[in-house]
């Protein structure tokens, strides 16, 4: 499943939105995910979840960072992701399951914040574009 | 049978009170058979899907996607009874539609993406936590009766 050049510009072209409140955008998600999903919490015993927490800021702010790197080299996900990929399989171990929730949290954040923008081909752009970045950090797991 | 609290319930009723049922509907049916093409083996009879545009415009789509969440809104109106609400569709699901109830799932998350585009700021994290919540026992209850 490779991104087709439409479904790469229409990821390209939100992407200068998104980066603007990436932070904010990261932040987001993540409350969504742990509000939706309490299951993920069980990832985090070592932070302050709470709302404007300082760790969950730090963190949602990585996650978007993350995603900006693959923006940036999206023709090689793979490279780009690499050291991400290998901290997942060796070290952190999320059960893959999980990518989809945060995936999922994710859209619902972009779309909440820029709904005109959130048109159903970027909605597929995006959809795909973080079921590959999910790949990538579950490619090493065995 | 499910237990909701009353800010679930709130959050559950409240937005579904200003949901546009035709407009949701067919955005979302839409958006599931563009973002995920292989839940269109189900629509052959459709018509013209060939396209996001195509699908989008599809009167077929429209009219189906409309029907799917005024039939959804029997949930929001059983909150304590959705399992026995969605017996009979559950079995026609099963045995005359033949549809995997990943679809479900899949139709669900999608209208939490459609209401979080409409409602924005409104579809809080706590507000999506109840949707969430609600389209996975509706999934459920449509899965139920399988055999």
């Amino acid at each position: 499943m490779t991104l087709t050049q439409a479904e790469t510009a229409a990821v390209v072209a939100i992407w200068g939105k998104i980066a603007a409140q990436a932070d904010a955008l990261g932040t987001e998600s993540l409350e969504r995910l742990f509000s939706s999903f309490p299951q993920t919490k069980t990832y985090f015993p070592h932070f302050d979840l709470s709302h404007g927490s300082a760790q969950l800021h730090g963190h949602g702010s990585k996650v978007l960072g993350a995603i900006g790197e693959a923006v940036k080299n999206i023709d090689n996900i793979t490279g780009a992701l690499a050291t991400l990929s290998e901290l997942h399989a060796y070290i952190l171990r999320v059960d893959p399951v999980n990518f989809k929730l945060l995936s999922h949290c994710i859209l619902c954040s972009v779309a909440a914040h820029f709904p005109n923008d959130f048109t159903p081909d970027v909605h597929a752009a995006w959809d795909k574009f973080l079921s590959q970045i999910s790949s990538v950090l579950t490619e090493k797991y065995r | 049978m499910v237990h909701w609290t009353p800010e679930e319930k709130h959050h559950i009723t409240s937005l579904w009170a200003k949901v546009n049922v035709g407009e949701c509907g067919g955005e979302a049916l839409a958006r599931l058979l563009i973002v995920y093409p292989w839940t269109q083996r189900f629509f052959s009879s459709f018509g013209n899907l060939s396209s996001p545009t195509a699908i989008v415009g599809n009167p077929k789509v429209r009219a189906h996607g409309k029907k799917v969440l005024t039939s959804f809104g029997e949930a929001v109106k059983n909150l304590d009874n959705i399992k026995a609400t969605y017996a009979k569709l559950s079995e026609l699901h099963c045995s005359k539609l033949h549809v995997d109830p990943e679809n479900f799932r899949l139709l669900g998350d999608v209208l939490v993406i459609v209401l979080a585009s409409h409602f924005g700021r409104e579809f809080t994290p706590a507000c999506q936590a109840a949707w969430q919540k609600l389209v996975g026992v509706v999934a459920h209850a449509l899965a139920h009766e399988y055999h």
